[in-house]
């Protein structure tokens, strides 16, 4: 391949393409909120200028001053609490992301993110901490918290595997069931929180039990947060997984499956429990989420939840999709969504606008990295250089790993059997013209 | 008996309705993971024009004088209404998906964020909360058809048909089976259901008979949105008590596993949806379920938690599927952008 100008590279492109959408994303935020404003004769142009500026800037406002303008500065309360949120989303993220690199969309892991809560709360809460030592119970709720998102997820994978059901309804499915089996246990056991009674319909936070993730004096630079070590924790798994992925036999057999379960199959890869084990990654992965966000130590679950699926879960889509599905990318995309978060908590507590314009913001960048293929084309013809033959028009079923520009390509080359409900079938083939036939 | 099948209706309704609009998409190709957004937002827009319209001064003497045809007429003008802003909302998803060629898949979970956040910012800034509701009254007293609507008297038994279908009813259940016949036949017995399959199958050999792919596509997807839109605001009328909160329990959603369930054909998806009906009503209301009229209550006598009843029409779904699947056959076109080149 011919050496091209770090400009013209595939990888600069996309993620230039992927700012212009958080750019553009941000913009429709603004203009929601300026007509709102404008329209509302109470708000009016001061209300519309703080807004969009806090939405812009959130994370560094600390408030108000006497005369009622707004402050900005270092927050260090906001930049620990914007870690903090993060941790769970990049776990989440991550289990998106893997999964959607092998072919499946894993719409279940809030499924797997509550199983992950339920066993590891419920490890935490049960080991006694004056016989055991409160770390190794903290290992101890982790580590099964992950088997029991694996084995969540596994169900998925292997009803995809073995009965042909496709993933996102057995997802979907799986998820409800989760939701009623977690509210189910925790009716019949006694881990709700009576001691506190202004609080009802809580589990007890672990830290009744000493059991808590070690802060690693991140608090101390962070003072006033939330933050702790588990952070730390869910930046090794994205290394972790980008390793996996992409520098070992196992990924790339994982995503030759994804891109073609047949040609895998001919070529000797065990294709269904690939499928099987691909899900039980993503659910170990969710269910980490969970295990690093309600063993803080700080938290609490509200257990009734059978009406409603993690919101965390979820998220995750939006964070792997708005990192093209890149591990390492998820990382800053789990950040940037917490930011945004934590500038919709700022705009709800110091404007008449609430926090759900950063939703907004957020589903406006994914449906602007839907046709992200789309702005790269563009960005392509901006800099009119004679393009011949793509990296990416490779055949489908060997993604070369390791190579920038499949990571970067993740999205568009999504794979996935053709005909799957899911996956986006031959636009491998489709969308990089005649440079085939 | 009469509760039962009236509850299962409450729920399998929306349910088929919203079902049918992802067949309408998918079977012209496009696969419309959107179906929850366009339901909130169908709800949101419904119920909003209610509230809107409660301030109307026909809609105020036609509530004082208890006019019955006026209030079902703003029934159905809310219906509308929830069905043309489904169709503009999804809009969004054609454009992407049949214009852009995006991933139909990363679109539709775009619409599904986007219509929750939408709604709620909204309604904060409308209703300074979480809900919003009615002005005043509630629907059953708006909306719901009684014995005593039709003119008969309080305490005249109309027998078990007419206890049904007849007493305690919404007249937006008998619209929405009304249109699922219509549209069903409509798909398989006209020129345009035809062609509307056929690009969901086979688009190029569709476009090779003069066939506008891309039109197509997009009335597939436009009915889609229409049908969602509307779907959500029947679920929000007849099982929220008129109230919009971004929220549908998942049952676009679940709409989508009907229809993969009911091998995207009409029919197979009215059982479906009656199947999946049955058990959440089952599940809702259990402990108040006289099956044979002794007074007794079994199901709740037999002492399960509710948490098991809950999680049964999930697990009826998944095992039904694990039985039929093997034979589950997807338009072999969708989640494929049209691309004429291709061979």
């Amino acid at each position: 391949m011919e050496k091209k100008s770090f400009f013209a590279s595939d990888s600069f492109r996309s993620v230039l393409a992927s700012l212009i959408s958080i750019l553009a994303g941000m913009a429709v935020g603004a203009v929601i909120i300026a007509i709102v404003g404008f329209k509302d004769p109470s708000l009016g142009a001061n209300s519309v200028w703080d807004g969009i500026r806090l939405v812009f800037g959130g994370l560094f406002s600390t408030g108000r001053d006497a005369s009622g303008s707004l402050t900005w500065g270092f927050n260090s309360a906001n930049m620990g609490n914007m870690l903090f949120r993060a941790t769970p989303l990049i776990m989440t993220g991550l289990s998106v992301a893997m999964a959607y690199k092998t072919g499946l969309f894993n719409i279940g892991a809030p499924g797997q993110y509550l199983m992950g809560t339920m066993v590891s709360l419920i490890v935490a809460l049960s080991i006694p901490s004056w016989v055991v030592p409160p770390q190794i119970i903290w290992f101890l709720a982790f580590f099964a918290g992950m088997v029991a998102g694996a084995l969540w997820g596994m169900v998925a994978g292997a009803m995809k595997a073995f009965l042909n059901i496709n993933e996102v309804l057995a997802c979907i499915m799986t998820n409800w069931i989760a939701a009623n089996l977690v509210t189910f246990v925790f009716d019949i056991t006694a881990y709700k929180n009576v001691v506190e009674n202004t609080k009802s319909g809580y589990i007890y936070k672990t830290s009744f039990n000493n059991v808590q993730t070690a802060k690693m004096g991140l608090d101390k630079i962070f003072a006033g947060s939330q933050i702790n070590a588990g952070i730390l924790v869910a930046i090794l798994f994205a290394v972790g997984v980008y390793i996996l992925m992409d520098k070992t036999t196992l990924g790339f057999q994982l995503k030759a499956c994804g891109s073609n379960r047949h040609a895998s199959r001919y070529a000797g890869i065990r294709d269904r429990r690939n499928i099987v084990l691909s899900m039980g990654i993503a659910g170990a992965l969710s269910a980490g989420g969970a295990a690093l966000y309600n063993l803080a130590g700080n938290t609490e679950f509200f257990w009734s939840t059978y009406q409603s699926l993690p919101a965390i879960g979820f998220n995750g889509i939006p964070v792997a999709l708005l990192a093209l599905c890149n591990p390492i990318g998820v990382i800053f995309a789990a950040m940037f969504m917490s930011m945004l978060s934590i500038a919709g908590l700022q705009l709800s507590n110091l404007t008449a606008y609430n926090e759900y314009i950063t939703d907004v913001i957020i589903s406006v960048i994914v449906y602007l990295s839907a046709f992200s293929l789309f702005i790269r084309t563009l960005l392509k013809n901006v800099g009119k250089k004679p393009e011949t033959v793509n990296a990416n028009a490779e055949p489908a079923p060997a993604p070369a790993p390791a190579d920038e520009e499949t990571v970067s390509s993740a999205a568009e080359t999504a794979p996935g059997d053709p005909g799957e409900v899911t996956a986006p079938g031959q636009e491998a083939n489709t969308e990089e013209g005649g440079t085939e036939e | 008996m009469t509760y039962l099948v009236q509850q299962t209706l409450l729920y399998a309704i929306p349910l088929m309705i919203v079902a049918l609009a992802g067949v309408f998409a998918e079977r012209s190709g496009i696969i419309n993971l959107a179906l929850e957004g366009i339901m909130i937002f169908g709800a949101f827009i419904g119920v909003l024009f209610i509230n809107m319209m409660q301030n109307a001064a026909w809609v105020q003497e036609a509530s004082a004088a208890k006019n019955w045809v006026a209030l079902q007429g703003l029934e159905v003008l809310a219906m509308m209404a929830a069905a043309v802003m489904g169709a503009v909302f999804s809009l969004l998803l054609s454009f992407a998906s049949i214009n852009l060629r995006a991933d139909q898949t990363i679109g539709g979970t775009a619409l599904n964020l986007m219509a929750p956040a939408f709604v709620l910012f909204l309604i904060r800034i409308i209703a300074n909360q979480n809900t919003l509701q009615m002005q005043k009254g509630d629907a059953a007293s708006w909306f719901m058809i009684k014995k005593s609507t039709l003119g008969f008297e309080k305490n005249a038994d109309l027998g078990f048909l007419g206890n049904t279908f007849l007493h305690k009813v919404y007249l937006a259940t008998y619209i929405c089976i009304l249109l699922f016949i219509i549209l069903s036949i409509l798909m398989y017995k006209t020129r345009f259901g035809l062609r509307l399959r056929a690009c969901g199958e086979n688009p190029q050999a569709a476009d090779s008979l003069g066939i506008n792919v891309h039109k197509m596509r997009y009335a597939g997807t436009t009915i889609s949105g229409a049908l969602a839109g509307m779907g959500g605001f029947v679920y929000a009328l007849t099982t929220a008590n008129c109230t919009a909160n971004g929220d549908v329990a998942g049952f676009g959603f679940l709409a989508l596993a009907v229809m993969i369930f009911g091998n995207w054909k009409p029919l197979n998806i009215a059982g479906a949806s009656l199947l999946f009906g049955l058990f959440k009503c089952i599940a809702a209301g259990y402990s108040s379920i006289d099956i044979n009229g002794d007074g007794r209550f079994m199901l709740a006598e037999l002492g399960i938690s509710a948490h098991i009843y809950r999680m049964l029409p999930y697990i009826i779904t998944l095992i039904v599927l694990a039985f039929t699947s093997k034979k589950s056959r997807a338009p072999k076109a969708e989640g494929i952008p049209y691309d004429k080149g291709q061979r």
